[in-house]
């Protein structure tokens, strides 16, 4: 029978393909337990969890769990409305007071999820009329933000500056310019370089938004993202970040020194209509972005781990995203989805969890065992995790 | 020969070195379904048409140009 589910039947057939060759389903995957950032109970079995975004360590943090339970108590479970009615409680407004401390901006705007955040900005500052000039990695928030607000689309090679600044100069006189780029691109875990892009975005008359999602915390002296690190951070307009990284939990932003950035609370149909975050959820949030500030120590470390398992997994033999280790995210390269979910079930069944990711998030086709660290994995960790690599990957033929 | 029969021509040129299955390729070939481009070789053969024509083409627009021959009407229309 034809009806409007037919257009899924070839991914439902390369799905049940690989299920049928008896492997575990690497998209469907229960943690029964969760003992700590960087160790769950999975299928009865004590697994170290090494593909959960969960830089800084901070869901068990005992400062935020407090947080987080006393506002349960004042405030109940929910708020039951948006932000612009009856959903902004006193802990809305101080995280959003901590996000722009932590920023050092003048405006800070909190919403529900990290890719409402992207939705909600990007469609509403970029109308039909207007260009987005955008990396071709860019994650699907940024590309759904642009469909929604209706904006003009234009492409370029990952991190080519070239490309970008071609782009920016054939754009009709007089129309609006958005330059939306990323600071860590999360498949391949590599840098962008955000001092030539925004200067040249600066240079040809258009607005700068830099997704920080995957740097916030870890990259830059205050953890403030690559565009801190790189020195170009009073350049960019907007900041998009998540609270579902670095932070710890659910939510998303922007911060902003734009002189009308609070007329967006109005204006912008992802904040506007949907319900705000559960008061818990804000006050986590807030108390781990505090924390955030001096973690000078979990970022060293962070790093520490990121060059030792880059240098372990490269030794080993691995094909890896990046030359050198460029963020808490290693990607090692598969050959094709089925040595991919092999190699995944292997590292399971070793007791790691790590990402298969597949097209369409992936760059050129590629399958993906996607890693990220975790401040608060220990040497003794990443050590069993090399161990663990090394079986897995003899054991499927992805190494000799 | 005419403007659009030159700018026929030099498309024509441009998409032999993305041409990897040899198919024979006129105005009614289809950039998916004929020449079986993935969007990283679009994203290279758009940029390669952009940089001869000096021109700008959203995705917006490229969502509208299914065939060869459309290429060619979009480019005409663009350079006017």
């Amino acid at each position: 029978m034809s009806d409007l589910f037919s257009k899924f039947d070839p991914i439902i057939a390369q799905r049940s393909a690989l299920l049928e060759s008896g492997l575990t389903d690497p998209f469907n995957l229960v943690m029964e337990r969760v003992e700590s950032p960087t160790v769950a109970i999975c299928n009865g079995q004590r697994t170290i969890l090494l593909g959960t975004y969960n830089y800084m360590g901070m869901t068990f943090d005992p400062d935020v769990i407090a947080a987080g339970k006393q506002a349960l108590d004042e405030f109940g479970s929910g708020t039951t409305g948006s932000r612009v009615l009856n959903g902004t409680y006193r802990g809305h407004r101080e995280c959003e007071a901590a996000l722009m401390d932590f920023y050092a901006m003048d405006h800070a705007m909190v919403f529900s999820t990290g890719y409402q955040a992207n939705l909600g900005v990007i469609s509403t500052i970029a109308g039909k009329e207007d260009y987005v000039v955008l990396d071709i990695d860019s994650h699907a928030s940024i590309y759904d933000g642009c469909a929604l607000g209706n904006a003009q689309i234009v492409p370029f090679r990952h991190n080519d500056i070239e490309a970008l600044e071609k782009r920016l100069k054939r754009i009709p006189d007089g129309a609006g310019k958005l330059v939306v780029l990323e600071g860590v691109y999360s498949m391949m875990g590599d840098v962008a370089p955000l001092k030539e892009m925004v200067a040249v975005a600066k240079a040809n008359g258009a607005m700068v938004l830099v997704d920080e999602a995957h740097s916030m915390g870890f990259i830059g002296d205050n953890g403030r993202g690559v565009a801190e690190a790189q020195g170009v951070i009073d350049d960019v307009d907007f900041i998009i970040g998540t609270f579902s990284k670095s932070v710890g939990t659910v939510g998303g932003f922007c911060v902003s020194n734009h002189p009308k950035f609070e007329i967006l609370r109005l204006v912008c149909r992802p904040y506007v209509f949907t319900a705000s975050l559960p008061p818990s959820v804000v006050a986590t949030a807030a108390t781990s972005i505090r924390k955030l500030m001096g973690s000078a120590d979990k970022r060293a470390h962070l790093w520490a781990n990121s060059k030792r398992l880059h240098a372990g997994l490269k030794a080993l033999g691995f094909k890896l995203g990046t030359d050198q280790p460029q963020s808490a995210i290693i990607a090692v390269l598969m050959p094709d989805l089925e040595t991919g979910a092999a190699m995944w079930e292997a590292l399971l069944h070793e007791g790691l969890y790590v990402n298969l990711a597949r097209p369409p998030a992936t760059p050129a086709g590629m399958t993906l065992l996607r890693c990220s660290l975790c401040a608060l994995h220990s040497e003794e960790q990443v050590g069993e995790i090399l161990g663990m690599f090394a079986a897995a990957g003899r054991a499927t033929g992805c190494i000799s | 020969m005419s403007d659009r029969q030159q700018t026929l021509a030099k498309v024509l040129e441009l998409i032999a070195p993305f041409n990897k299955k040899g198919v024979t390729v006129g105005e009614a070939t289809r950039f998916a379904q004929d020449l079986e481009w993935d969007s990283l070789t679009v994203l290279d053969f758009v940029a390669t048409i952009e940089d001869e024509f000096d021109v700008l083409i959203s995705m917006n627009m490229q969502a509208e140009i299914e065939t060869v021959g459309q290429l060619i009407d979009a480019l005409e229309k663009l350079k006017a």
